[in-house]
């Protein structure tokens, strides 16, 4: 018997409806993935509270909801930054040195890949191929794209973000 | 049914269709090794040991999960099926801290002893190794995640038996890790401490808190009195510790109690027969005034933890009676302090519990004196208890039998029951039954609620008046007939309901299955043996009814007045309240 009484829902109420939809249908829990979706579209990442909202209104264990978004690259456990640094993996870009610039971001920043800084301002990510396999290495900042970036390039680049956040303020 | 015919090795067999090749394999006698296989959880298919050669096929498969086809050829061994296998093993080890000395499953673990017999002497595969952080300073249960194997019985033991999918496995690749949600602490987490994770884990990854370093500071210090009591389901298991299966050791492990050094040693089937006195009052009480029905038993921990966190709309209906082991060490503290005229702060109460949950009970804020001291200092399993006997170098096997100390000695056989399922429920029926006709019952077994399987329901007759009861073991039952109340299918008079399948015999502190090819960790008939010893304890005592315990009588009058007397409430009850996290439901 479900009972929720004891949630405090601070979930969107559109996540909540979709749930309940999703309660109506066979095998509501395979529903899981989809639920985490909208979750993350709407806040850009998955909190606690919000994935113990998600397991007791979908009847889905917490421990799965957890396992399920830890086990998918694409689900954040943390927000992302304001400015979110993707740093293009694929085979060129790699071939060219993506893995020591990704070294710089990280000793520059202090953080680790999909980890955000203290701030708030910067979050790093690794991507898949960008298509802009000419350039690489290739980086983008928010829409930015950074081409044929170095190491010795990288406090550089947070330096002008950086900037740039300031004037805008 | 459709039948299959299928070789194996030499042998023709012919088996019913949906039969694994493991399981087929079993009956020609060709027991191929496994590791991830439990025979009463699901099959992952995790582990890989279980692979054999079928004709035809590409790649060799996993025997567990793999289902028998018409003219099937199987082989379970060759040359490079041992290979792949040792392989496969050595891989595991390679991931798997070299610790098997220190280890505490050194000796049982399922792992040392598949690599022993598989025939692996060195480890070639040298590489980085998965690193985390021991989580030791739970109440009851420590978590070792560098030991785990990833074969995911904690996983499906949690899910499929007790039903409160705490554990679950987190992230991917090398860094899998198995954990409750969030990664949070067991103490933190919805973990109910049944210690079934403990049981079917064949490392150590889990293992318990343990509180023997502590007892054994207690024993040396001149100042403190040293009182222990001994739970109904260690006296039938404790002999395992040295390979004898299925035996009453009640004296023997007395008199390794007093050669420990404790001052005092008590029963807790005393305790056990309090709390039927309690209980039995507490069921006619309501159903006199009809009100809060079903009562729901409150002895086992596990059980309590786990309506705390899923149920705690149920909380009205259980039983206020603390747990036999509660009652003992109240006692312990109150009573006969006073009678020995002994300062209850120079006491020190250890209880040897087949249980892990127990662990976490004895420090609850509800089972502290109002001065401030908890009634039971420690708690020890089985197995902690016969590491102590082996440490002191008692020899368990040739000790004379000794008995239990007054005043908390004497029991009957209704409380020797309560170590299995059905007992506490027996136990009760006897008593209640002696309260409400006057008159023993005829018949003092009652065979319809002795419940093998997990969940029995059953109609005694008293009186005239018609008596439900049920009998849950393993949460997932509970669960069960829970829903079944709120849903207002069925309605009993009392249920009786234990964390562990099968009950305390099975709980998540006794000794783990001895390191044999073909025995499993809660294998059924190492169970049904405790169960059988049990019963035999009951059936030799002369007094088998609660009520008619001498020494329970005596403390009554000189005491506790009456049952639900102010100073019995006082004493005796407790209180249970809503736990976070919540469990989804």
């Amino acid at each position: 018997m479900r009972d929720i009484t004891h949630l405090n829902i601070t979930l969107d109420k559109s996540i909540v409806d979709y749930i309940e939809e999703c309660r109506q249908k066979e095998h509501p829990e395979s529903y899981l993935i989809a639920v985490l979706h909208k979750v993350q579209g709407i806040y850009g990442f998955l909190s606690e509270d919000h994935m113990y909202e998600v397991a007791h209104l979908l009847g889905v264990p917490t421990s799965t909801v957890y396992g399920v978004a830890t086990f998918y690259h694409f689900f954040r456990l943390k927000p992302k930054g304001k400015y979110s640094i993707s740093i293009c993996m694929g085979t060129a870009c790699f071939v060219k040195g993506a893995d020591l610039v990704l070294q710089s971001f990280k000793n520059e920043l202090g953080i680790d890949i999909k980890e955000t800084t203290s701030d708030g301002l910067f979050s790093l990510e690794g991507t898949r191929c960008l298509g802009v396999c000419a350039l690489a290495p290739v980086v983008t900042i928010n829409d930015e794209v950074f081409g044929n970036v170095t190491p010795n390039q990288v406090p550089e680049i947070l330096i002008k973000v950086k900037s740039i956040d300031k004037q805008a303020q | 049914m459709n039948m299959i015919n299928l070789k194996i090795d030499d042998f023709d067999i012919q088996v019913p269709e949906g039969t694994t090749i493991m399981q087929a394999a079993d009956k020609v006698g060709a027991h191929v090794p496994r590791l991830c296989y439990h025979p009463y959880l699901s099959t992952d298919g995790a582990c890989r040991i279980c692979i054999v050669e079928v004709e035809g096929y590409r790649n060799f498969v996993a025997s567990c999960h793999t289902l028998v086809a018409e003219g099937m050829k199987v082989r379970t061994n060759s040359a490079e099926l041992r290979q792949t296998r040792r392989d496969l093993t050595e891989l595991l080890l390679d991931n798997h801290p070299r610790a098997c000395l220190t280890c505490d499953r050194d000796g049982n673990c399922e792992l040392q002893n598949l690599s022993y017999r598989l025939g692996v002497r060195d480890r070639l595969f040298a590489g980085d190794r998965k690193r985390f952080p021991i989580e030791k300073d739970n109440t009851a249960i420590v978590r070792d995640a560098e030991k785990c194997i990833l074969c995911r019985r904690c996983v499906r033991v949690c899910a499929e038996v007790q039903g409160v999918y705490n554990l679950s496995q987190m992230y991917r690749g090398f860094t899998t890790v198995v954990a409750p949600a969030f990664e949070s602490k067991m103490d933190e987490s919805v973990c109910i401490m049944c210690g079934q994770c403990i049981n079917v884990c064949p490392t150590a990854a889990f293992s318990e808190k343990s509180h023997y370093d502590e007892v054994f500071d207690a024993l040396s210090n001149p100042k403190k009195h040293v009182v222990v009591q001994v739970a109904p389901a260690i006296r039938v298991a404790i002999a395992e510790g040295w390979d004898i299966l299925g035996v009453d050791a009640t004296g023997k492990t007395v008199e390794a109690l007093r050669r420990l050094g404790f001052d005092a040693i008590f029963d807790t089937n005393f305790g056990a027969d309090l709390t039927i006195m309690e209980e039995a009052n507490e069921l006619i009480n309501r159903i006199e005034k009809n009100e809060k029905l079903p009562l729901l038993t409150s002895c086992s921990p596990g059980w309590i933890n786990f309506m705390e966190h899923f149920y705690p709309e149920m909380i009205p209906y259980a039983s206020t009676c603390k747990s036999p082991m509660q009652m003992t060490s109240t006692l312990v503290k109150t009573y006969y302090a006073q009678k020995k005229g002994i300062d209850p702060k120079d006491i020190y109460s250890v209880a040897i519990m087949p249980c892990i949950a127990k662990k976490y009970e004895a420090g609850r804020q509800e089972h502290f004196a109002p001065e401030g001291y908890p009634y039971t200092d420690a708690v020890l399993t089985t197995r902690e208890l016969i590491w102590m006997i082996k440490a002191m170098g008692i020899d368990f096997v040739n000790l004379p039998d000794s008995d239990f100390d007054d005043p908390l000695g004497e029991s009957t056989g209704a409380a020797a029951i309560f170590g299995t399922t059905g007992g506490v429920m027996e136990a009760a029926l006897r008593t209640a039954i002696l309260k409400l006709t006057g008159k023993k019952p005829e018949n003092l077994d009652f065979y319809d609620v002795r419940a093998i399987e997990g969940l029995k329901e059953a109609t005694i007759k008293i009186n005239g008046m018609e008596l439900n009861v049920a009998v849950a073991n393993g949460l997932a039952n509970a669960r069960k007939i829970l829903d079944k109340i709120q849903s207002g299918e069925k309605q009993f008079h009392i249920i009786e309901l234990m964390a562990c399948p099968g009950g305390c015999v099975a709980g998540g502190g006794q000794p783990h299955q001895p390191a044999e090819q073909f025995v499993y960790p809660l294998d059924t008939h190492i169970i049904s043996q405790r169960q059988a010893a049990i019963y035999s304890i009951d059936s030799n005592k002369s007094i088998r009814i609660s009520a008619e315990n001498p020494s329970i009588k005596k403390i009554y009058k000189e005491f506790l007045k009456k049952p639900g007397s102010e100073i019995a409430h006082n004493l005796l009850h407790t209180t249970y309240s809503e736990k976070y996290p919540r469990g989804v439901k």
